[in-house]
């Protein structure tokens, strides 16, 4: 499935007051598709969403944090898995952008490409639960049913790029991005 | 692990600080979320009393740069976290201190151990590279920080948490020797 089309299906089932940590090319996606002031962007470091996922999941009980990470992102974070997984976090999803590639590097391929089971790495690590999709209509349907459940959850979708979403790196880190954010939350 | 230098039975005997005390100004300064790596300096003094402290809440990590970005998410509604490792896994995490903490201007507050820091010597004078270089190099990321090593320093600790989030910005509090478990 294309990526856009994946996030395209993901938009009806995220509340006003979810937050949404995204990153790179999902990010870029998102933003384009869905922009919002509770959409996280100042990851700072590769391979950090889903760490400021559990620090936001952890000091926000009361919302959904949705993690739209990238697979070379959680290469570079691989413990964070384990981490997540033994936090407690119920209030955590994490949904994985498995193109295989460095898409905003080069699109040099993962190591391991062909080989890497994100889904089985996750259960392993003791998530509460773990999908994986690689059929849009597939993943649309099992959406409300995913999200229904007690975290932390791990969805790995198997993708391939979609739209050529315009890549803004000046937003993500700007000073901009995190104020809206932080007073988006801070509103209640 | 850093390589300890051998300390001299004539060194001078010194003073540790008290982990009880450090812990009261911890929570003096309304911080309950506690991000942690074992540390060998802070373990018996602080770590394992944390850990069964019901005032804590403990978040065990498996790498340093974990807690770098948990603490400054935290920080966005106004928890307070201190991010706790040795100094080995502060150097490890300093891209993800310059990025979050530094360029994301956010209050990352960490409590480092000086494993191999001889008891009675300044750090900046350590017969070890590891333990030696720290000062510097905070120094030259123009990161706060400060020490933590006779008895009564631990009395800043509310004041530079305080600081740290009123400016958003990062402190370290490097702790020079291991505090006492009482």
């Amino acid at each position: 499935m294309h990526r856009d089309s994946a996030l395209k299906a993901l938009i009806p089932h995220i509340h006003d007051d979810d937050i949404v940590v995204a990153v790179y090319q999902s990010c870029f996606d998102w933003l384009a598709l869905n922009p919002r002031d509770l959409n996280y962007v100042a990851v700072g470091a590769m391979g950090q969403a889903s760490s400021h996922g559990l620090g936001l999941a952890l000091a926000n009980p009361g919302r959904r944090v949705i993690v739209l990470d990238g697979d070379g992102s959680l290469l570079m974070n691989l413990g964070a898995l384990v981490t997540i997984a033994n936090a407690g976090v119920a209030n955590l999803y994490h949904f994985l952008s498995a193109n295989r590639v460095y898409e905003v590097n080069g699109a040099h391929p993962l190591p391991g490409a062909d080989r890497v089971d994100f889904a089985a790495m996750a259960w392993a690590a003791g998530y509460a639960g773990v999908q994986r999709f690689g059929n849009v209509d597939r993943f649309a349907a099992a959406i409300p049913q995913v999200l229904s459940l007690s975290g932390p959850q791990f969805i790995s979708m198997e993708i391939k790029p979609g739209a050529a979403y315009p890549r803004d790196y000046a937003y993500i880190h700007s000073a901009q991005a995190r104020s809206s954010f932080r007073a988006a939350l801070n509103r209640g | 692990m850093v390589a300890s230098p051998k300390v001299s039975e004539e060194a001078p005997k010194v003073a540790h600080p008290s982990g009880a005390a450090i812990l009261a100004q911890i929570k003096a300064a309304q911080v309950r979320e506690i991000v942690a790596l074992p540390d060998i300096v802070t373990s018996d003094g602080l770590l394992w009393p944390i850990s069964r402290d019901p005032d804590f809440r403990l978040t065990r990590i498996c790498k340093e740069d974990e807690g770098v970005s948990i603490c400054g998410a935290m920080s966005y509604n106004g928890t307070r976290a201190l991010l706790m490792m040795q100094q080995t896994g502060l150097m490890d995490s300093l891209n993800a201190i310059r990025a979050i903490g530094v360029d994301y201007e956010l209050p990352v507050v960490m409590m480092v151990g000086l494993q191999g820091k001889e008891p009675h010597m300044h750090p900046d004078d350590s017969a070890s590279y590891g333990v030696r270089i720290i000062r510097p190099v905070l120094d030259a990321m123009e990161l706060s920080h400060s020490l933590i090593e006779e008895p009564g320093d631990e009395a800043q600790i509310p004041q530079a948490v305080e600081a740290a989030y009123v400016s958003s910005r990062p402190h370290i509090f490097l702790i020079g020797r291991p505090p006492e478990a009482t």
